[in-house]
Order: C-alpha cells, then structure tokens, then sequence
C-alpha cells in the first residue's frame, strides 16, 4: 500500500505535461489535450469550460483514470491517478444520472461502499447521512424513476460523496436540468462541498454556471485541446442567490465570455488563412 | 381494465357466433368443420383425453423450455465474459441453428426408446437456446455508459460489474427471450410428435382425431393446446414482473 506524503501545501491535484492523442498515427489522429499543466489546491472549486471539442470532458476523465495519457502525468493527493482510482479516492457524476434502475435510492448510494467492503449496517447509515446532505431523508426506499430529473441528479451526487473523498469530479451533471432546478442545484453543491471542504473540478457549458461555482474558470479552445485562460473569480465563499446579480458576477462572466470569443475569432481567422 | 379486456372479448364471441352462424345456415356437416358449441360440448365431456394429451405435450414444452432458457442464459454469459467461449460457440450455434429442427427428430428418435419422451424434450431444448441465447447475448452488450464508467471508477472488478450491472441490465433481455420462446416450445413440442414416439401428445392426438370424423374431438384438442400455450405466455410474463420489477414502470406508460 502506497502511503502518499501528506502536507497542508500538497495540491489536491497536479496535472502535469499531459497530452492525450486519439487514435495515434492513423488518418483519424485526434490531438485531445497537448501540454495540459494545472494545479488544483485543496478545497479549491475548479470549472472547466470551452466549446465542444476542446477536451474538458477528456481532461476529466484523465485525473479520474477512466482514460490513460498519452504522455504526462495526473497526481491526485500525492498518488497516481490509477491508484487514487483504485483506492476510490474520488467521487463522480456525469450529466446522466447513471443510478441503477433495479437498486432502491439508498442502494445506489451504497454501491461504492458495497465495493469497498464495507458492512451492511455502516453502508446504510452512510447512505442515510447522505440523503440528508441532499435534502432527500424520506425518498432511502424509492425507486430511481419515482424521483424527478433534478431528484435523480442529487442522489447521483449523494452516491458520489458517499465514501467522503475528498475530490470531486463532475461533468456537466446539471446539463439536463431546467434552469430553476439548476440554479438550486448549483446552490446546494456550493453549501455540500464547502462543509465538506471537497475539492471539485467542474465540467460545463455554461458560463454563468462555471463563474457562480467556481474558484477558478479554466478556459479551453478546441483543436489541439488546450488552457488558453484562467480567470480567477474572487467572489468569496458563502455566494447566494444575490451573487448571481452582483455586479462582479457579470463582470467575471463577460471576462471568461471574452476569453471564450477569444477562440472563437482565433477559429475563424484560421478559417481564412487556411482558405 | 374492462376497457382494455372487453374489445377482444366482444370480437371473439362475435368470431365464435358468425362461425357457428354459417355452419347452421349453409348446413356444412360436422365431419368438415365442427360447431363452437359442439367443440365446446367435446372438451367438457372428453375433458380427461384433452386434459392428458396436453399435460403430456405440456410438460415436454415445458423441460424444454426450462432447460433451453438456463443454457441460453449461462452459455450466453460465458461467451460474454470469455472471448475463447465465444470463438467456439458462435459459429457451432449458427451451424446448429441452421439444420432443419424436424431432421433433429427424426435422428434422435433413432437413438432412444420407442416411448421415450426424451427426444422431443431436446428438441424444445434446442430451440429454445438459441431465442434466449440471443437476447441475452443482445443484453450483455447494450450497457449504459454512465454505468460503465461509475464501475470503473470504483475500479470495480469485472466479476462485480458482471453481478452488480451487466446481468440486472440483461434481465428484461431474458425474459423477452423466455416470452418469444414459450409458444416456440409449445408448437415445436407438438410438431415433434409428428415424427414418431408415442402418440400420446396434443400432436398425435390432433393429427389422429382430425383425420378421422371426430373433428369436434380434434378441435377440442386444439383448444387444449391453445390453452397451455396461454398459461406458458402468462406464466413467463408474471415470471418476468416477479423477477424484473423494474420494468414494471416501462410497461405501465
């Protein structure tokens, strides 16, 4: 068993050199993410944004270990990403819920327990604590299609935190949401990790969305995959229904919009020059 | 539910009634066709020959049908999680697949007692396989992605992904399989007592009592025959509600 050093500095993640070519050498040769560095510090609400194509979703599932590099590496808490994986030392959630439709609500949250080994008793009290961290204490014994889109989306995030890590990784789980749900559910993920102090990295593609969550904004462009800007927040913590009206908020938002047209015109003048 | 059930009950009987309309009015004889009522009359009255002639021909369906289901479901899901398995089935069950069910009878009827029921039995075995083995086959490889991924971020183990994901996803696979294949193994029980063995099955007893003047008898047979293959269709479908209570939901929109 791998005992990684442990010091209050260590980043929560470290991204490092990281390139991810798909289908190498063949005519159909993808350059994903080329020269991706970043580092993620403990606690820290990181949202990743940019137009499709532009590799957040890969990068995501890089740090999770569900893709291997091409070259570079992931640390996560001081260990590789393959044995954070191993040691479930991440949660995640994707846009769709993925709960297992033959599992009760409590039973979906108890499946990465159940893996893990642990007891039935601890598993169920765990998967209570949870639904009580989102607001959903009466629903244990429910099947996942008596629970509405946004219920579904919250015990996904419930089985995500179920064995406390202290890394989350999301991609885009609100994407399917009504824009009112999405709002609550932004303010819900905002209050659950900061109790639990989690840092997150945070796939979407919206831009209100990525400036309400986050710490950091990191702006990607497309073809090859990379961090063209990161745009530091600054809007404290303990953000409300209030900040979406803030002046700041709209300030941030036109700042990371800006970076994001950045690519955009940055396309379309290569559009030209390659004509 | 009255609404759903009364529109097929109101056509029956309406099918029933213009039936024995037209055999009273043009005068056909009962040895060309028998009356509804006569057909009925035959089957209370010789309700004990119907009732052993199906529970013979019931109960080689049924093994059949039992037996083929689990080697689908298990030779299925070895092939699935080994690849050699599959190199050495796939083509075996094509080939198999491909040779006239009736040739199967007739060979293993060569092999076994005269009275022996056994051959019929593999028979439905056979046939029933490979509709199961097929959806389950089918139901191994539809997987959710969002699910796949979760397993592997728990760096679950492939035993666990089998147990915990793939086979539950694979349930509503099978029972379309057990459902297609349960008249399947009805008539293919029936058909193989065409080809020799005992006459002592629905089969025989139809073929038999058809040709002779008795028609009313014949159909009481073939009413008999009808009436297992609904108990075979309902009992795998409260099969599937027991087994598969999730997809209740789907069915009930």
């Amino acid at each position: 068993m791998e005992t990684p050093m442990t010091s209050p500095s260590q980043p929560a993640v470290v991204v490092t050199g990281l390139n991810k070519i798909f289908n190498h050498g063949q005519p159909n040769q993808v350059d994903a993410l080329v020269d991706i560095d970043l580092e993620v510090q403990p606690g820290e609400f990181i949202s990743l944004i940019g137009p499709s194509g532009c590799g957040k979703s890969t990068l995501l599932r890089l740090v999770a270990d569900l893709l291997e590099p091409t070259s570079g590496a992931v640390t996560i808490n001081g260990k590789s990403a393959h044995q954070a994986r191993v040691d479930q030392d991440y949660g995640m959630a994707f846009q769709q819920s993925g709960l297992f439709e033959w599992r009760s609500v409590e039973r979906n949250i108890e499946l990465p327990l159940e893996l893990k080994g642990w007891d039935k008793a601890k598993r169920r009290e765990r998967a209570k604590e949870m639904l009580e961290l989102v607001k959903l204490p009466e629903f244990a014994q429910h099947m996942p299609w008596q629970l509405s889109g946004g219920m579904q989306q919250r015990v996904a995030i419930a089985r995500a935190l179920a064995s406390h890590p202290k890394l989350l990784l999301m991609d885009e789980p609100f994407g399917a949401l009504d824009e009112m749900t999405r709002e609550h559910m932004q303010a819900e993920l905002l209050r659950i990790c900061a109790a639990a102090g989690t840092t997150v990295i945070f796939v979407t593609h919206s831009i209100p969305e990525a400036v309400y969550l986050a710490d950091r904004v990191v702006v990607m462009s497309p073809r090859p995959g990379r961090i063209t800007e990161i745009v530091n927040v600054g809007l404290g913590r303990g953000r409300t229904e209030l900040t979406r009206e803030a002046g700041e908020f709209f300030a941030r938002v036109t700042e990371v919009r800006e970076a994001l047209r950045g690519i955009e015109m940055a396309d379309a003048a290569r559009g030209i020059e390659d004509r | 539910m009255v609404v759903a059930v009364l529109p097929p009950l109101v056509l029956g009987v309406l099918f029933l009634a213009a039936w024995q309309t037209w055999i009273i009015v043009s005068d056909v004889q009962p040895y060309v066709i028998p009356r509804p009522t006569d057909i009925l009359a035959s089957f209370i009255d010789d309700f004990d020959l119907v009732w052993r002639a199906s529970l013979v021909t019931g109960m080689n369906a049924l093994v059949g049908l039992v037996l083929g289901s689990v080697f689908g479901f298990v030779v299925a899901v070895l092939t699935n999680r080994f690849r050699f398995v599959s190199e050495v089935v796939n083509p075996l069950a094509i080939t198999i697949a491909a040779i006239p069910a009736v040739v199967i009878v007739g060979v293993l009827n060569n092999m076994y007692a005269l009275d022996s029921q056994i051959p019929r039995r593999i028979m439905v075995t056979i046939s029933v396989f490979f509709v199961v083995f097929v959806q389950v086959a089918k139901g191994l490889r539809q997987n959710d992605a969002t699910q796949m991924e979760l397993m592997r971020s728990y760096a679950a183990t492939p035993f666990d992904t089998l147990k915990k994901v793939r086979l539950p996803n694979t349930m509503p696979f099978f029972f379309t399989g057990v459902r297609t294949a349960a008249p399947l193994a009805l008539i293919i029980a029936l058909v193989s007592e065409y080809f020799g063995g005992t006459q002592n099955g629905l089969g025989s007893k139809i073929s038999g009592t058809l040709n002779s003047s008795n028609k009313a008898l014949g159909f009481a047979y073939v009413l008999g025959g009808a009436l297992v293959g609904l108990l075979f269709f309902a009992g795998s479908n409260l099969l599937e509600y027991l087994v598969v209570p999730w997809r209740r939901r789907a069915r009930s929109k």
